[in-house]
C-alpha cells in the first residue's frame, strides 16, 4: 500500500522533469535552419507531402500551440516517419531496442559480476597491495575511452584469434550472449570502473559502521555479519551507483554498438545523423531521455524494497 | 578575506606521492608534444610513402604506417594538439558560465532558482554523450561544432555544483554580515562568496578536462568531431578500424595517446582533489 | 594472585585487567591509544572510565572484548574466568562476546542495523548464544523488550530501528546486550546522545538492571556528573593511560591527580550563579605525539621537573594515582560533594 503510494508520488515527480525534456528535444529541431517541414521530410518530398507534415507539427500556428502538437503526437506514439528507413519512427525504434536492451542488461550483469567482488576484494584488503593493484588497474580503465576498450578486445579476441564473431546479432537467445559477449564486456569493463571506485569506499564505509561493530561485540560468526550485516547494505550502494551510471552504461553501448556493429538503438542514432534523418534523432533522443527516467524510477522502486528507510508510510 | 585555497603543510605531501608525480609527468610532456609537435615528430604527418605502405611498428616507425605510408608515430604526436587543446577548449567555456549562473541563481534564490532546478533535473536525465550528440546532429558535425556542444550540455554540471556551494557559503555568517554592512550583491558574490565556494568546481573541472579528451576522441571516432584528414586520436583510431586485421597496429597505437593523456590529468586531478579537500 | 582476600570476598573478582596495551598504525605511526592500563572489577560492581574524548576510554572497552585486535596491536591480559581473552582465538572469543560480557554503543542510531527488524537484531543474539527454538526465541524477545520497558513489545518486534525515538533505541540495543544474561555491561557513552531526562531514565534502566541480574558494568563517559551517580569506583583515563583510579567518593571528595581535579572544578554543581566556570586550560594531548613524561604535564599548573622527562607510575592501594606532585589530602575542591 505504502509502496504503491510511494510510486506514484514518484511518478508524478517526473512529469515536469519529462515537459522540460520535452521542450528541450522541440527546441532542437526548431534550431535548425530553415523550414522544419524541409528538414523532417525526404528530399524527394512532394509539396503536398511537406504539407502534411506542417500540419501534423502544426507549423502554421504559433509556437506554444506547435509545442502542444509535439506533446500530443509524442503521447500517441505519432513521431512521424523515418527519412533513412522509410517506415515510422516508432515503429524503427522498437525494432531495434532489443538489442540494445539485452546488450545493456548483459553489461550490467557483467559490471556487477566485475565490480562488486574486486571491490569487495579492494576494501577487505584496504592499502594492502591487491587493493592498490586493483585500484591502478581500474585508474587506466578510467582513462580508456568505450571503443578504444572495444577494439581491443575486437582486434585481439576476433580479429586475430577469431573466438568471438567481429560484429552482428544473431536471432536466437545463444547466438544473441555469442555475439553480444565482446560488447557487453566492453561496457562492462567501462562501467565497472566507474562503480568500482565508489563501491570500494562504501564497502568500507559499512565495515567500518558501528552497527558492524554492534554486531561483532553481540559475538555473531563473521559469515553472519558479512552476509546479514555488510552485504545487504552494500548491497543499497551498489543499486545507487548502477542508478546513477545509467547515462554512462547508455553512452557506452551506444559507442559499443558501432564498433561491433550491433543492430541497436546507438548504431541506429548514428545513422541517422549522418543520413539527417531529424525525425528519427528527435524520437531517438526521446527514447533514451524515457529509459533513463525509467530507469531512475525503477533504482527507487528497488533502493525502497531493499531499505525500510524510505518506505515512507 | 581567507582564501579557499589555504592549505595545511600536512596536506602538501600529497604533491611528493607517486602517483601526483607520474601524472604532473605526463601532463607536462603532453603539453610540450601538444606545443612543438614538429620538434618531436620523426616524420612529415601527412607525407605519403608509396614504398613503406602498411609497415609493422620498427625501429624507425614505432606505430608503424598507415596504408598511404604515412609514419603513425609523427599522426600522434601532432594529434597532441588537438586533443590537449580539446581538454581547455570544450571545459573552459563551460566552466565560466556555468560559475556564473550557479553563483546567481544560488545567491539570488527564487524563481529563477527553482526553474534552474526543473532545466537541470531535464538535462541530466539525458546521458551526456547522447544529448551532445543530438546537438551536433543539429549543428553539424565537426570540431567547432563539437565545442559548441559540450559547452552546451556541460555548464550545466558547473552551474549545478556552483548553486550548491553557493548555498552553502550563504549559510555562514559572513555573507550575512556582507548584507548588514550594505555591501553591494555583486561585491558579496564575486568577492566574498565566490572564492570560498569555488574550489569543488576546480577539482571538478580537473576531472572534466580528463572526460573531455576521452568525449572529443569517442566523437572523433564516431566521425562526429575532428574530421578527417585532420590527425587525431579519435580520427585515427577510426582511420585503422578497416585495417584490424591486416594492419592492426593503425587503430591501437594512437590509443596509447588516450589512454596516457587521460591517465595523466586524472592523477592531478585526484592529486589537487586530495590537495584541496577540507580535512586530511 | 596476591589479593586472595577479594575472590572469597561476598563480591569476588571477575574482571583482571593488566597491563592493556592497544596501539594503532596510522600513516606510518604508531598510535598508542592505550598505554600499559590495568584496572580490576568485582562482581556486580559499577565501575566508571571517564576522561575526555581521545583519552583512550572508548578503545580500553573495546579491546576487553577483542573489537580492537583487527585494527591494531593489543597487548597484556584481560583475565575473565581464568582464561586471558587477548591471547584468546577469535573464534573462541566470540563465544564470551555477546554472552558473558556484552556491550552497548555511544549512538544507538548507528549502532543498530537500519535494515533489520529490531525482532532479528534480538533473535540473531539467542541463535548463537542460547538454545532455545524460534518460538522460545520470540517468547524471550518480548520478555526482553518489556524488561527495557518498551510498550506494546509483541507487536514492536517487527518495526525497524527508524520507528523508535533515541531512548527508545537506546532501550533496544540494551535489551539486545542483554539476550543471554551477560555477567558484564561494557556501556560505551550509552547516554551522550541523549537528551538530559531520557539520559537519567537511562542509567537508572542500566543501574537497576545492574542490581537486578547481579550485572557488573564498566561505564564509559566524559561526563563526571553522570558517572558520580551511577558508579561505586572510578577510574580516569588521560592520554592513553590510567591517572587515578578509587571508590567514587573516595575520588570526588579528596581527588589526588590534578587532571582529576581540573575536571571537578569544570563541572558546574552548587555553585553561585554568575561564578565564572572553571575550565582547564590547554587541550589533551594528541596521541600521535604524546610528551615524553606525564601526558598532562603541559596544561598542569603543579609539574615538576620529573614531570617532562618520566612518566609516573600508578600507586596506591585502593586509592591510586599517577602524578609525581599529587594534591593533599586537605586542599580544598569545589563541585561535585
Amino acid at each position: 500500500m505504502s509502496s504503491l503510494s510511494y510510486f506514484i508520488s514518484r511518478l508524478l515527480q517526473i512529469i515536469p522533469t519529462f515537459l522540460i525534456v520535452m521542450v528541450i528535444i522541440f527546441l532542437l529541431v526548431r534550431a535548425l535552419p530553415g523550414d522544419p517541414a524541409i528538414a523532417m521530410a525526404d528530399a524527394k518530398a512532394t509539396a503536398e507531402q511537406l504539407e502534411q507534415i506542417r500540419e501534423r507539427l502544426g507549423l502554421h500556428e504559433p509556437i506554444w500551440v506547435q509545442f502542444a502538437y509535439f506533446v500530443k503526437n509524442v503521447f500517441t506514439g505519432n513521431l512521424g516517419d523515418s527519412i533513412l528507413m522509410k517506415a515510422p519512427v516508432t515503429e524503427v525504434i522498437l525494432e531495434r531496442l532489443p538489442a540494445s536492451g539485452f546488450l545493456a542488461l548483459y553489461a550490467v550483469l557483467f559490471s556487477l559480476l566485475i565490480a562488486g567482488p574486486l571491490a569487495f576484494v579492494a576494501a577487505l584488503n584496504r592499502n594492502g597491495w591487491i587493493d592498490v593493484g586493483i585500484r591502478s588497474v581500474f585508474q587506466i580503465g578510467l582513462s580508456t575511452p568505450v571503443f578504444y576498450i572495444g577494439l581491443l578486445l575486437l582486434t585481439f579476441l576476433a580479429a586475430q584469434m577469431r573466438w568471438f564473431p567481429v560484429g552482428g546479432y544473431g536471432t536466437t537467445f545463444w547466438e544473441h550472449m555469442y555475439h553480444l559477449l565482446l560488447p557487453a564486456l566492453t561496457v562492462a569493463l567501462y562501467t565497472s570502473a566507474i562503480i568500482m571506485r565508489n563501491l570500494r569506499s562504501s564497502v568500507i564505509e559499512v565495515m567500518d559502521a558501528e552497527y558492524v561493530q554492534f554486531a561483532r561485540a553481540k559475538g555473531l560468526p563473521e559469515h553472519v555479519i558479512l552476509g546479514r550485516h555488510i552485504l545487504r547494505n552494500a548491497l543499497i550502494s551498489t543499486v545507487t551507483l548502477l542508478g546513477l551510471s545509467i547515462g554512462n552504461l547508455m553512452s557506452g553501448t551506444l559507442v559499443t554498438e558501432t564498433v561491433f556493429a550491433v543492430p541497436g538503438v546507438g548504431r541506429l542514432m548514428l545513422d541517422a545523423i549522418f543520413a539527417r534523418d531529424y525525425p528519427l534523432i528527435q524520437g531517438l533522443t526521446l527514447t533514451f531521455a524515457v529509459l533513463v527516467s525509467l530507469i531512475f524510477l525503477l533504482t527507487d522502486m528497488i533502493q525502497a524494497m531493499l531499505d525500510p528507510r524510505l518506505r515512507v508510510s | 578575506m581567507t582564501s579557499s585555497f589555504s592549505l595545511r603543510k600536512s596536506q602538501l605531501f600529497v604533491l611528493l606521492r607517486p602517483g601526483f608525480l607520474v601524472g604532473l609527468a605526463i601532463l607536462l610532456s603532453s603539453i610540450a608534444l601538444a606545443l612543438f609537435p614538429s620538434f618531436f615528430a620523426p616524420f612529415d604527418p601527412n607525407a605519403f610513402n608509396y614504398s613503406a605502405l602498411k609497415q609493422p611498428p620498427s625501429a624507425e616507425h614505432w606505430f608503424g604506417t598507415d596504408n598511404l605510408g604515412r609514419d603513425t608515430f609523427s599522426r600522434v604526436i601532432w594529434a597532441y594538439s588537438v586533443n590537449i587543446q580539446m581538454a581547455f577548449v570544450a571545459t573552459i567555456f563551460a566552466l565560466i558560465i556555468g560559475v556564473t549562473v550557479g553563483s546567481l541563481v544560488g545567491y539570488y534564490g527564487g524563481i529563477a532558482d527553482a526553474i534552474f532546478g526543473r532545466c537541470v533535473d531535464a538535462i541530466i536525465t539525458f546521458p551526456f554523450l547522447v544529448l551532445v550528440i543530438a546537438v551536433v546532429a543539429v549543428l553539424g558535425p565537426g570540431l567547432t561544432n563539437m565545442y559548441i556542444a559540450i559547452t552546451l550540455v556541460g555548464w550545466v554540471y558547473y552551474a549545478r555544483l556552483m548553486r550548491a556551494e553557493i548555498m552553502g557559503q550563504l549559510a555562514n555568517d559572513y555573507a550575512a554580515a556582507g548584507k548588514v554592512m550594505g555591501y553591494s550583491d555583486r561585491r558579496i558574490i564575486f568577492r566574498h562568496l565566490l572564492p570560498n565556494a569555488i574550489t569543488p568546481v576546480i577539482v571538478y573541472w580537473m576531472t572534466d578536462m580528463a572526460l573531455a579528451i576521452l568525449l572529443g576522441s569517442s566523437l572523433g571516432y564516431l566521425g562526429l568531431g575532428a574530421q578527417p584528414p585532420q590527425a587525431e586520436w579519435g580520427v585515427l583510431i577510426a582511420e585503422g578500424r578497416n585495417f584490424i586485421t591486416t594492419a592492426w597496429w593503425l587503430s591501437l597505437m594512437p590509443g596509447i595517446a588516450i589512454v596516457l593523456t587521460g591517465l595523466g590529468f586524472s592523477l592531478v586531478g585526484d592529486g589537487i582533489a586530495d590537495l584541496m579537500r577540507p580535512r586530511g | 594472585m596476591l589479593e586472595n582476600a577479594h575472590i572469597t570476598s561476598a563480591h569476588p573478582r571477575i574482571l583482571d585487567v593488566k597491563n592493556l596495551s592497544t596501539s594503532f598504525d596510522v600513516a606510518g605511526k604508531q598510535l598508542k591509544a592505550v598505554d600499559n592500563v590495568s584496572f580490576h572489577l568485582n562482581q556486580g560492581e559499577v565501575l566508571g572510565i571517564v576522561g575526555e574524548s581521545g583519552s583512550g576510554k572508548s578503545i580500553t572497552l573495546r579491546s576487553i572484548i577483542g573489537l580492537s585486535r583487527r585494527y591494531g596491536e593489543v597487548t597484556g591480559e584481560v583475565n575473565w574466568q581464568g582464561e586471558n581473552l587477548v591471547a584468546m582465538l577469535e573464534r573462541d572469543l566470540r563465544k564470551v562476546r555477546g554472552k558473558d560480557i556484552a556491550m552497548i554503543f555511544q549512538e544507538p542510531m548507528s549502532s543498530l542495523n537500519p535494515l533489520l527488524t529490531v525482532g532479528l537484531q534480538i533473535g540473531e543474539n539467542l541463535v548463537e548464544h542460547t538454545s532455545l527454538d524460534k518460538p522460545g526465541r520470540r517468547r524471550r524477545s518480548i520478555e526482553l523488550l518489556e524488561m527495557v520497558g518498551i510498550p506494546d513489545a509483541e507487536n514492536r518486534l517487527n518495526d525497524y530501528p527508524h520507528q523508535f525515538s533515541g531512548g527508545m533505541r537506546q532501550r533496544v540495543m540494551i535489551a539486545i546486550a542483554l539476550a543471554s544474561n551477560p555477567k558484564l555491561l561494557l556501556a560505551d557513552e550509552p547516554t551522550t546522545a541523549l537528551d538530559v531526562t531520557i539520559q537519567k531514565q537511562i542509567l537508572k534502566l542500566i543501574l537497576d538492571l545492574s542490581k537486578d541480574l547481579g550485572m557488573a558494568v564498566i561505564l564509559v563517559t566524559h561526563d563526571l556528573g553522570v558517572a558520580a551517580q551511577t558508579c561505586d569506583r572510578l577510574a580516569v583515563m588521560y592520554g592513553g593511560k590510567l591517572v587515578e583510579t578509587g571508590a567514587t567518593r573516595e575520588v570526588l571528595r579528596a581527588p589526588k591527580h590534578r587532571y582529576t581535579m581540573g575536571l571537578l572544578q569544570s563541572v558546574p554543581e552548587n555553585i553561585e550563579p554568575r561564578t565564572p566556570l572553571f575550565s582547564l586550560p590547554g587541550t589533551p594531548p594528541s596521541l600521535m605525539n604524546l610528551p615524553l613524561g606525564c601526558a598532562f604535564a603541559p596544561r598542569c599548573a603543579h609539574s615538576v621537573a620529573d614531570c617532562a622527562e618520566k612518566k609516573p607510575p600508578l600507586i596506591g592501594e585502593q586509592h591510586q594515582v599517577a602524578c609525581f606532585n599529587p594534591t593533599n589530602s586537605g586542599e580544598a575542591t569545589k563541585g561535585v560533594a
